[in-house]
């Protein structure tokens, strides 16, 4: 009895949550076009989602330890049109270029990370205002529309893979790569760091009396952020090459799918593997709408549904231990 | 406490969370539209319609040569009113935006035949503001060109139809000749308007084209911008009343905002749904993505309507794919400022200057990208540009 309670108390926390949800919606495809789950396909499925996969483990580093990055959509889609007007189609220079992006990455992550931790500017306004001077910057840059081309080598990460896999058909670099990153960053979240960025989303004041460097480790979540958004934007750049909407409106759906993970706005609470598996989950909505035929008009509107479900849902979890004074605890 | 703050913040993150959405997601690239502005949901015009696709099959008058000064069917009409003495004139021009790639090649284009009419004489200043989609904006860029007292003509791009329509008529009635170009707005007050001839034709170029080499019960995906845009839903609206018409069965017709990453998923699920024998676009950004998704699924190439930008007719070429190019003719950014100066002439000029609007078809393809082959793949074959002291660096160091 107390095994299924534990068992019931599991599943309905919002790290769990996310699980069932993407095993419902994959339940929900299968049901709809059993051919989905066939190598092939699911293989696609994984190279189209890898890049807000790790979108999504980036930003998870910034909501949890207590902030947001809003202009992760924008850094995408300047990376883009970095790597495109640079590299212009010439083979070598794809690996200058791709320093090049890390670097600006790196940077942007910086600067998001200082304004709010040592300028104290509120984490959404700094990055709301890098979206707009990036989104402003690269059209003043390329004189409104992106020019140059990628090279092959370029989008090889994203577009291509390993051929001749049994079963699977292709196992695409993307989704390597997707792994290798995850594992990275769970392994991260158990580090030192990983411990003190927790505290410091949780509650930033006890952090700092007990001698965690908070701001240290919150800039360090915007440069992982700003890097992540640079894989992202080469596996996106590759999956489809250059055009002048690339990353618009990703912030959104990376938001959403970090906050269907359970991970709280406002930090402290959720994993990295659940803020993954609802990118994962997004995707696989996304598709199951595709395969009963639902406009893709739709995904706004359920975003924004799914955002508002999500938050409220987790207030009503933290509002209960709230109700029994006797066990609050320092969470 | 914690929960009040919890919920305080989500309120706060949601608030900016949609305006970032809106900041990010609103349509920036609304293209190069022809317009008339009707309400309500019903995007077809019968007669519109009907016009549009007989202008297709008449020929202009004018040179083929220069398709910039072709008319179909013009009304001329006496300027002697607005001629002047003197030529240095100063030309102002309020642009919408240049905010996609069709609009940006325009915008070189303009410059360069600027510069051609600065080096005779006709052309003075040339003046300009960006509104970048804003119509607010761009209703304030015209009340200063107007303020200013300076401008000998002016010309406009209006970002949107119904919005424009009183700054369009307040500029009229300041005296100044106006010269209203690509979208329309709700009034004749204008001069001339110059437009090709318009969305119907554009779509239903691309729809022959599936019907006439699709065998009779292929399966054809519309992709689609964005809706509520006029021209957008004309081409649209275009495409199902011929598609209507056939044997040809529409699998759907999804909104893709030109962002290539979704146009190839969109592309890649219907694949793993089924076949897909045609593929028709209402403007061809982000068109190879969707010849990709073809290609990584292993699927053989569709039938398909893009656009005339490069990167899909280079496309078009290395496969070797059944595909035409509709065109939305981007030559149309250097007819305003010659209709300036011949109206600043006293010459007559159309009422209503509707240019060629030519699709691209496989016979044309070698030649026109022979004729673009230095051109960045964000260009307009039909840029109409290849005479000008200027090309082709001005176009290829954009």
């Amino acid at each position: 009895m107390t095994r299924l309670r534990a068992l019931a108390g599991r599943l309905t926390n919002p790290t769990g949550t996310v699980f069932i949800l993407l095993a419902l919606i994959l339940a929900g495809i299968f049901v709809k076009n059993a051919d989905f789950f066939a190598g092939p396909s699911l293989m696609a499925f994984l190279k189209q989602a890898a890049p807000l996969v790790i979108l999504a483990a980036g930003q998870y580093f910034v909501i949890v330890s207590g902030n947001f990055d809003l202009s992760v959509g924008a850094l995408v889609g300047a990376q883009v049109v970095i790597a495109a007007r640079l590299i212009d189609g010439e083979e070598s220079r794809t690996l200058p270029v791709l320093a090049v992006m890390l670097f600006f990455g790196l940077a942007v992550g910086l600067v998001n990370g200082l304004i709010t931790t040592a300028l104290k500017v509120q984490s959404f306004i700094t990055t709301l205002g890098m979206l707009l001077v990036l989104y402003g910057a690269i059209r003043l840059w390329t004189g409104g529309a992106p020019t140059g081309s990628l090279s092959e080598a370029f989008r090889t990460p994203g577009r291509l893979g390993i051929e001749g896999v049994p079963i699977l058909g292709q196992l695409p670099w993307a989704l390597l790569i997707m792994l290798a990153l995850g594992a990275g960053a769970i392994v991260l979240m158990r580090t030192r760091f990983g411990r003190i960025l927790m505290a410091s989303g949780d509650n930033d004041r006890a952090a700092a009396l007990s001698g965690a460097r908070v701001d240290t480790v919150r800039t360090a979540a915007f440069v992982l952020s700003g890097l992540s958004a640079t894989v992202a934007g080469v596996l996106i750049g590759g999956f489809a090459g250059v055009s002048a909407q690339v990353g618009e409106g990703l912030e959104f759906t990376v938001i959403t799918a970090v906050v269907l993970g359970g991970v709280v706005l406002g930090g402290g609470r959720g994993t990295v593997i659940a803020a993954m598996a609802g990118a994962l989950a997004i995707e696989a909505l996304f598709t199951l709408f595709n395969q009963l035929a639902l406009p893709a008009t739709l995904r706004p509107t359920v975003q924004g549904a799914i955002i508002i479900a999500a938050v409220a849902y987790a207030a009503r979890q933290r509002t209960r231990p709230a109700a029994t004074p006797a066990t609050v605890t320092p969470s | 406490m914690q929960t009040t703050r919890l919920a305080a913040a989500s309120v706060a993150a949601l608030g900016l969370l949609l305006a970032t959405g809106c900041t990010t997601d609103t349509p920036a690239d609304t293209p190069d539209e022809e317009t008339s502005a009707e309400s309500g949901d019903e995007w077809f015009v019968q007669a519109e319609y009907d016009e549009q696709l007989a202008q297709r099959d008449i020929e202009p008058e004018g040179d083929p040569e220069t398709p910039w000064l072709q008319a179909i069917e013009p009304e001329w009409i006496d300027t002697t009113e607005y001629a002047r003495e003197g030529g240095d004139a100063t030309v102002c021009f309020s642009n919408a935006s240049i905010s996609n790639p069709w609009r940006v090649t325009g915008w070189i284009t303009m410059q360069e035949q600027v510069a051609v009419l600065k080096e005779a004489g006709d052309i003075g200043e040339f003046r300009h503001s960006d509104a970048g989609d804003d119509d607010d904006q761009q209703i304030s860029d015209i009340q200063a060109f107007i303020d200013s007292g300076d401008c000998d003509a002016l010309l406009i791009s209006p970002s949107t139809t119904a919005t424009l329509t009183p700054a369009v008529e307040a500029a009229c009635d300041s005296g100044v000749p106006v010269i209203v170009f690509d979208r329309g707005v709700n009034t004749d007050c204008a001069v001339t308007f110059i437009h090709p001839i318009g969305g119907y034709a554009y779509g239903a170029d691309a729809a022959e084209f599936l019907v006439d080499n699709l065998e009779p019960g292929s399966k054809v995906l519309a992709l689609r911008i964005l809706p509520g845009v006029d021209v957008l839903e004309h081409r649209w609206a275009a495409a199902q009343e011929i598609f209507g018409d056939s044997e040809l069965e529409v699998l759907g017709d999804e909104f893709t905002g030109g962002d290539a990453a979704e146009i190839k998923d969109i592309v890649t699920q219907y694949l793993q749904r089924g076949e897909v024998d045609g593929i028709w676009m209402d403007a061809g950004d982000g068109a190879v993505a969707a010849i990709e998704a073809f290609e990584d699924a292993g699927k053989p190439y569709p039938v398909m309507a893009g656009e005339d930008e490069l990167s899909f007719m280079r496309k078009w070429e290395e496969t070797g794919m059944t595909a035409i190019a509709p065109v939305y003719s981007n030559f149309q950014w250097r007819t305003p400022v010659l209709a300036a100066t011949m109206i600043l002439a006293g010459e007559q000029v159309p009422s209503e200057w509707v240019l060629p609007q030519d699709p691209i078809t496989e016979a044309e393809l070698a030649d026109y990208l022979e004729r673009n082959v230095d051109m960045p793949s964000l260009h307009y074959a039909k840029f109409g540009g290849e005479d000008l002291p200027g090309f082709p660096e001005s176009w290829t160091d954009r």
